[in-house]
């Protein structure tokens, strides 16, 4: 089972890399991946180190080009996979499919990964994508069950990854228009989420208002632990209430510490650790801990039982300071 | 350029959908979408009744595209699906890529709806090759957008365009509206029923936001592209697509093309056209 860990920059990577990851994922630095934020990423020349730095210590790098091509501009696109097969990256995270089309047809070789924003749920799409452009392995978007993604795993034609641990997108991924709603971008056109230059926090009395683009999606006490600000983790009130609530989510974290048994029991391959976006100390403390995890995992699956200290490192770094299994959990549907 | 009526997002009584569709077919829309996109736990209307529906509006001279889940999880789900595919009558709408690939492995052409991931003309020419035979424009995409994708070579394949309705924001597999109720997804009563239009959503601030209904996030605005419609047309658009919202839906689609018509269709409600306007979509320009 692969601990894949995300790298925002070089620092990152090799602090993934040195607390046990067995392979990191990262983007280069413009919108052909979805967390195009400033101080980000890499340029190719600094891909080229990271890629010689992860092959000498006999690690895995995946690149992620999984933005969707605009028009009229796809050359940026095509470039960055011409890029990624020229660097020797083991394998390319990819949702568009005029991408796939043009990495497989251009690079046989080249291993292909579906992305998340692909959003493909069950079999008839993975088929697709199989048949099509012969991926080697799918990220399962976070909307399905511990026993969707079993009942998957026995009939899929390709190797599933799925999301461990980090930030909760609750919604069907690549399918989102949230931010977009309210900001004019999304993770899809713009490269990311709730783009920070339209977040806006003020301060009025004991109340923290926070601002996208001018709408308030929340009102919280200035002491209150708050995570990024994205509309469905917003405080709203419906027709007919007068308090408001996360109606959707509240600012939480994925954490499968837990589900470890089960994920490995339906042969995921691998296990992804969301967070491009986060600091080296983040990347650092979560590796760590899931290399513990899976390590003690390995050595004696009958008895692994999830520690509390394990919880308590991750419950630091995490949104609001609270975790859940999301979809994973038939409850939290 | 022609309207079109969208597939019907809210969960109503069975005999409220006859009704509605009963005058659906006594109207000028030639093009009707028909099924539940949102959530295979609905079952006021069966595959069956679906298909009696399909076939009495096809008598009443229109054409009629059986629509599909958006989101497919559960193997039955998938079951279901290629159940409808294999309709032997009406062509689908097809929403996720598992749809594309059920309806591809049958040889059979589809319509591509619009929270299937198109974004440019290479990705739309496969869809294409597998026998798409018409796009419907995903919501966050613009006037801009298409124009580019369009206007190169006339594409062999049909463009629809929402027009107006609530915009399809999200879907996940958490349902909002069970939730909201106190419910579990499971036993959740069919209670998006007490919702015909979804659950409005307001921010703090008293500003209407979203529209929650069952697993999908919907705008609160409607959005109306209604004063574009001759713009569309030189373009190229195909269809004007009216998402169902209520009875009076039919006789927005009826008038949208009537020769006098200027500006907007009567409408009393807070609208929206930004993302046409390569803005944030709930802004209105103009």
């Amino acid at each position: 089972m692969e601990l894949l860990c995300p790298a925002g920059n070089l620092a990152s990577l090799k602090t993934a890399l040195n607390a046990g990851a067995d392979a990191v994922y990262l983007g280069l630095k413009d919108d052909t991946n979805a967390r195009s934020f400033a101080g980000l990423n890499f340029t190719p020349k600094k891909l080229q180190e990271a890629v010689q730095f992860t092959k000498k210590q006999g690690k895995k790098i995946f690149l992620t080009i999984n933005t969707f091509p605009k028009p009229g501009e796809e050359k940026r696109w095509y470039e960055a996979v011409d890029i990624a097969a020229n660097t020797g990256i083991d394998a390319l995270i990819v949702a568009d499919l005029s991408l796939l089309d043009y990495a497989h047809s251009r690079y046989p070789h080249l291993s292909l990964h579906l992305s998340v924003q692909a959003s493909a749920t069950n079999l008839g799409a993975l088929q697709l994508y199989k048949e099509e452009f012969n991926i080697e392995r799918a990220v399962l978007p976070r909307v399905l069950s511990m026993k969707q993604v079993r009942d998957l795993a026995k009939v899929t034609p390709v190797d599933l990854e799925v999301f461990a641990f980090g930030s909760l997108c609750i919604m069907a991924e690549g399918r989102c228009h949230l931010s977009s709603y309210v900001t004019g971008q999304s993770p899809n056109t713009g490269g990311s989420c709730s783009p920070a230059k339209h977040v806006r926090w003020q301060e009025e009395g004991a109340d923290r208002l926070t601002r996208l683009n001018e709408v308030l999606i929340d009102k919280s006490g200035i002491d209150e632990q708050m995570g990024y600000p994205v509309v469905c983790k917003g405080r709203y009130i419906t027709e007919g209430d007068t308090a408001p609530s996360h109606l959707l989510e509240s600012p939480t974290s994925l954490n499968t510490l837990s589900l470890l048994p089960e994920l490995a029991k339906a042969n995921v391959v691998s296990l992804k650790i969301e967070g491009r976006q986060r600091s080296p100390a983040y990347v650092e403390q979560v590796t760590k801990v899931w290399r513990n995890a899976i390590d003690t995992y390995l050595r004696d699956p009958q008895n692994y039982q999830t520690q509390a200290e394990w919880d308590r490192a991750l419950s630091k770094v995490s949104e609001g300071q609270t975790t859940t299994l999301g979809a994973y959990e038939r409850t939290w549907q | 350029m022609k309207a079109s009526l969208g597939p019907l997002l809210y969960c109503w009584p069975k005999e409220k959908v006859m009704e509605f569709y009963k005058s659906v077919a006594d109207s000028s829309i030639p093009l009707v979408y028909l099924g539940e996109t949102i959530c295979s736990r609905r079952r006021e209307l069966k595959f069956s009744d679906y298909m009696e529906l399909a076939n009495m509006l096809r008598e009443s001279g229109k054409e009629v595209v059986i629509s599909t889940l958006a989101l497919l999880e559960a193997p039955s789900e998938y079951t279901e699906l290629k159940k409808q595919v294999d309709n032997g009558e009406f062509i689908i709408e097809a929403n996720d890529m598992g749809a594309v690939q059920a309806a591809k492995e049958k040889g059979l052409p589809f319509v591509c709806g619009p929270t299937v991931n198109n974004y440019n003309l290479a990705s739309l020419k496969k869809l294409h090759s597998w026998g798409m035979q018409r796009f419907v424009m995903p919501v966050e995409l613009s006037k801009n957008w298409l124009n580019t994708v369009i206007s190169v070579e006339k594409p062999g394949f049909e463009v629809e365009v929402l027009g107006h309705g609530y915009l399809p924001l999200a879907l996940s597999a958490r349902c909002f509206t069970a939730r909201h109720q106190g419910l579990a997804k499971d036993k959740c009563q069919t209670i998006c029923i007490s919702n015909p239009k979804g659950l409005l959503a307001q921010t703090q601030e008293s500003q209407p936001l979203l529209r929650l209904n069952g697993i999908q996030t919907q705008s609160a605005a409607c959005i109306d592209l209604s004063p574009e419609i001759g713009e569309m047309a030189k373009m190229g658009v195909d269809y004007f697509r009216v998402s169902p919202s209520g009875m009076q839906c039919i006789e927005i689609a009826d008038q949208l093309f009537e020769a006098d018509r200027t500006g907007h269709i009567a409408t009393t409600e807070d609208h929206c056209n930004g993302y046409w306007y390569q803005e944030a979509g709930f802004n209105r320009v103009g």
